[in-house]
């Protein structure tokens, strides 16, 4: 499988986005095409997971939009992600966090990291 | 066909000029030797034969081992023939993925995943019964007829039944070439392949 390395060396994604884990929160400035125009969408929100390695490596972003729970899933190589900033530092305890689907209003907050 | 012996190292997905994630499937192509030149007035056709992947001197039988030094290389453990290499092509010389280029359109060969005794369902795509529930049981995946009773009284020859599936020769064609990497003899190609990884692939143009 040393060769799939080699691969992973080619793709190596060279963009300089902060580190981030589940729990924090995110705000994902993506390129959406519009025909020949280009702009850049927002979208904020909680990181509930981060899997893969590598180029194939993927995050899953969860907000709240009114009151219905909106999960995205963006490849952290995807060429489409114009910037990705941090809001918050959440402090959790586990690195996929999907408990929190299942809650709503102020159970599903999250504590802030404290530094 | 002009082409070079490979060996499926893996799957991954890549990012294309679109921004498309596309599934790519990763070859070590070559480099492959030449080991015998095959000519009509010798052998009746036309055709290189190409050697892939080193193996043991010591697993090699003798006559193998002279049919390899007559090429000078190292023994060789997976040989095929390929054509339209031309005149300016000599025993013993070295084949690398150079072969190819982003244009290229690729046809791999190889022997897909055996899958064992399989049902009609999955060795034919039948349908099945259909119904779990209605008053019937224990036939969900079963063929159903397999012809008339009082005509023709027998099965035809060819009828599509259960039975050992995969592990034959399969072809995957008009494969697009991603990406090539010479350095590691790597070959990116879009789609899938047939077999198991580490298995061997003729690759042609």
């Amino acid at each position: 499988m040393d060769l799939m390395k080699a691969v992973d060396e080619v793709y190596a994604p060279k963009n300089d986005f902060p580190e981030f884990k589940a729990g924090d929160t995110v705000t994902v400035f993506y390129k959406i095409r519009e025909g020949n125009k280009e702009r850049v969408q927002q979208f904020r929100g909680v990181v509930i997971q981060r899997r893969g390695s590598n180029h194939t490596e993927t995050f899953t972003v969860r907000k709240m939009s009114g009151n219905i729970g909106v999960e995205r899933i963006f490849p952290v190589a995807s060429p489409f992600i114009d910037k990705i900033e941090i809001n918050k530092r959440g402090k959790v305890r586990r690195a996929r966090i999907f408990y929190l689907r299942g809650l709503t209003g102020k159970k599903a907050r999250i504590q802030e990291k404290k530094f | 066909m002009q082409g070079l012996i490979g060996k499926k190292v893996g799957m991954t997905s890549v990012f294309d000029e679109d921004g498309k994630n596309i599934p790519v499937t990763v070859i070590e192509a070559g480099p492959c030797v030449v080991t015998q030149i095959k000519t009509k007035e010798h052998d009746g056709y036309d055709s290189v034969q190409l050697g892939f992947d080193d193996k043991k001197e010591k697993r090699t039988p003798n006559p193998m081992m002279g049919h390899f030094k007559k090429a000078g290389t190292t023994p060789k453990r997976k040989l095929a023939e390929f054509t339209g290499f031309g005149d300016d092509i000599k025993l013993g010389q070295t084949l690398t993925v150079d072969l190819f280029n982003d244009d290229t359109w690729l046809d791999v060969r190889g022997i897909s995943k055996g899958k064992g005794f399989q049902g009609v369902v999955k060795r034919h795509g039948f349908r099945g019964v259909g119904d779990k529930t209605h008053g019937q049981h224990n036939r969900m995946r079963a063929p159903g007829s397999l012809g008339g009773s009082s005509y023709p009284s027998r099965v035809f020859k060819g009828m599509k039944m259960a039975g050992r599936y995969g592990g034959k020769k399969v072809m995957a064609i008009s494969l697009r070439i991603m990406k090539i990497v010479p350095e590691k003899n790597l070959l990116l190609v879009k789609g899938s392949v047939p077999g198991a990884i580490g298995s061997y692939l003729i690759i042609t143009k």
